[in-house]
């Protein structure tokens, strides 16, 4: 009989050294839970990207390598298109895929590499400290906006699933979150989504994981949870653009 | 026995027959003045045998994409002239870092800033000293002619997987754009499986990962002291052609397009009796330091040395640290663009001669 509850085979059993509160642990988790349905795990290629997430190879058991600051859309293409037999995927922070590394993301989008990215939304730069990102929420307190962002000096927070989601090139594109069950369970069903675009050779697979960073947003794990919510606000939860649903509904 | 195809090619044109030789995968790259000719050859020949030719966004992307397609243990290359190199230096480190054996071609242009296209030597310092931070080396390769070009490229990949480093050919804009007579030699050029370390889906082992953080301090270490033992071992690659007899009292060290012009110029000078000595570094990094060496020091007479560049003097500062101050080195930069003639060679030898109080023979 199976247990109604186990570890992924494909996390590995190290500690996470996350911040508490931090929802890196749960977007591991449910990459994991993804990987072991699909059944992926011995022909997928991760690449981790730089920011707290740098470390996933501590605890995702796949293939793996590191890319340069905002590269990794680009290495994975490379990765992908030598080796389309593989499951080539990125785990990247806002940072990471939004600011320095957006161009890498978007084109790759663009082309519709059959690939697989996961982006978690703090809205800060949680490795570096807590200095602003490009999805820092307007008002919000970081260590460069000491006073709050201000959109007239820092422009606003630009909402990615949404922008992803206008590209021919994109099969799949959610912003999810994770501050309740009910949003884990359907941030699982959009990663698997979004792993199916890749298997399915649809086009590009995104998922926007709004997550927390208790530490640098000064809060407590419970309080940091709850404000989630407020992103939401700012970040509609939703799914943007969905080739996958009506293409497994037609293979029925 | 089929003899091997004789063809009119360019510089650029022999990398990219080179290339396909040592059977490269994967080429992806991004356009830029003097060497579009490699993407537009690539573009109609690696699909045609399997192959994946993809135009990056930028030059970012593209050494990325090759460091991906490294990461899989396929042979990648990309291409770029001096400032599209300069946007890769980053990701060199990176792949130093993680000992994925990319091939990169830099047909150099003028600089610095946007420059000009026509040829310079201008990239020395940046390919073997400075393609990025933290401690690592480039294997770099500087061929001086279309053949050199097209042999030293499939050397490349070898070289490459042998050391799992990246290694780079480095030509002169006028190398690249010069049409020569070029061999389509068959060319043995050694396989290192990467299956003992690629990462290719974890199907019947253990997952690999590749990193370059290492925040504990002892860890960071041994990954340097690693590497560092890496490239003293390619030492032994070391590549070089001279020209030397007893009695030289001048002699001329240049690379590629430079030591062309200084062998034309000391050939005719040599049978009108002048005692000049050549020496061609081939490999850049590791530098012949040693072979030059002991050139100097075996010389009967006290040698003066003359090191003409296309930029404004870089190599010269290697030559220096060969010869350990035991002969005078003599910079002779011409500035980006500039192409010297021979005979402007011969005259600057010539001043050198007559400082050593040569005599005609």
């Amino acid at each position: 009989m199976s247990k109604p509850f186990q570890v992924p085979k494909s996390l590995k059993k190290n500690p996470f050294h996350y911040c508490p509160g931090c929802q890196h642990g749960v977007a591991h988790r449910l990459v994991c839970e993804v990987i072991d349905e699909l059944g992926i795990q011995d022909k997928s290629l991760a690449i981790s990207s730089i920011g707290c997430s740098v470390f996933l190879y501590f605890y995702i058991d796949v293939d793996m390598t590191e890319a340069p600051h905002g590269r990794a859309c680009a290495a994975a293409t490379g990765a992908k298109r030598a080796r389309p037999d593989l499951m080539v995927f990125t785990y990247q922070g806002d940072g990471d895929f939004a600011a320095i590394g957006f161009n890498e993301s978007f084109q790759a989008a663009a082309r519709g590499e059959k690939i697989t990215s996961i982006m978690i939304n703090n809205n800060i730069y949680g490795m570096t400290g807590g200095q602003a990102s490009p999805t820092t929420l307007p008002g919000q307190k970081t260590t460069t906006t000491p006073a709050g962002r201000d959109p007239e000096t820092f422009g606003y927070p630009p909402k990615i699933a949404e922008i992803l989601a206008t590209l021919e090139g994109v099969a799949y594109s959610a912003r999810v979150a994770l501050n309740s069950p009910k949003r884990i369970v359907e941030a699982k069903k959009a990663i698997k989504n979004a792993f199916l675009a890749q298997i399915k050779n649809l086009g590009f697979g995104f998922v926007e994981i709004l997550s927390t960073c208790p530490i640098n947003w000064k809060m407590d794990p419970v309080s940091a949870v709850k404000a989630v919510d407020k992103v939401i606000e700012y970040f509609p939860l939703g799914i943007f653009k969905d080739k996958v649903t009506p293409f497994l509904k037609n293979l029925k | 026995m089929k003899k091997d195809k004789k063809i009119l090619a360019k510089g650029v044109e022999a990398i990219v027959f080179g290339a396909l030789e040592a059977e490269c995968k994967c080429y992806f790259g991004y356009p830029i003045t003097p060497q579009n000719d490699i993407p537009e050859l690539m573009s109609r020949e690696l699909p045609k045998r399997g192959g994946v030719f993809l135009q990056a966004e930028s030059e970012l992307a593209a050494i990325n994409m090759i460091l991906g397609a490294c990461a899989t243990g396929a042979r990648a290359m990309t291409s770029s002239s001096s400032p599209g190199i300069s946007l890769m230096c980053e990701s060199f480190s990176y792949l130093a870092a993680l000992e994925f054996p990319a091939v990169v071609v830099n047909v150099m242009r003028g600089g610095p800033g946007l420059g000009g296209i026509e040829t310079s030597q201008g990239d020395y310092f940046q390919a073997t000293k400075g393609s990025g931070h933290g401690d690592f080396r480039f294997l770099v390769l500087a061929p001086s002619n279309a053949q050199e070009a097209y042999e030293l490229t499939a050397k490349a990949f070898e070289l490459a997987e042998k050391y799992r480093n990246p290694v780079m050919v480095l030509l002169d804009a006028i190398l690249g754009q010069m049409k020569e007579p070029l061999v389509l030699k068959k060319l043995k050029i050694k396989k290192y499986p990467p299956e003992t370390w690629a990462l290719t889906g974890a199907k019947g082992r253990n997952s690999r990962f590749f990193r370059s953080l290492f925040l504990d301090a002892e860890e960071l270490k041994q990954h340097n002291l690693k590497l560092m033992k890496k490239y003293q071992s390619m030492q032994k690659e070391i590549r070089y052609e001279a020209k030397i007899e007893e009695g030289d009292m001048v002699l001329v060290v240049a690379f590629g397009s430079m030591a062309r012009l200084a062998n034309e110029a000391i050939e005719d000078l040599r049978n009108k009796g002048y005692q000049v000595g050549y020496f061609r570094p081939i490999t850049l990094y590791p530098f012949p330091y040693k072979p030059l060496k002991e050139i100097v020091t075996q010389a009967k007479k006290p040698l003066k040395i003359l090191v003409p560049e296309q930029n404004c003097g870089q190599m010269v500062e290697d030559v220096k640290l060969a010869v350990e101050g035991k002969a005078e080195v003599i910079s002779l930069p011409y500035p980006p663009s500039v192409v010297p003639f021979p005979e402007d060679l011969k005259k600057e030898i010539k001043k050198c001669l007559n400082l050593s109080k040569s005599r005609k023979v």
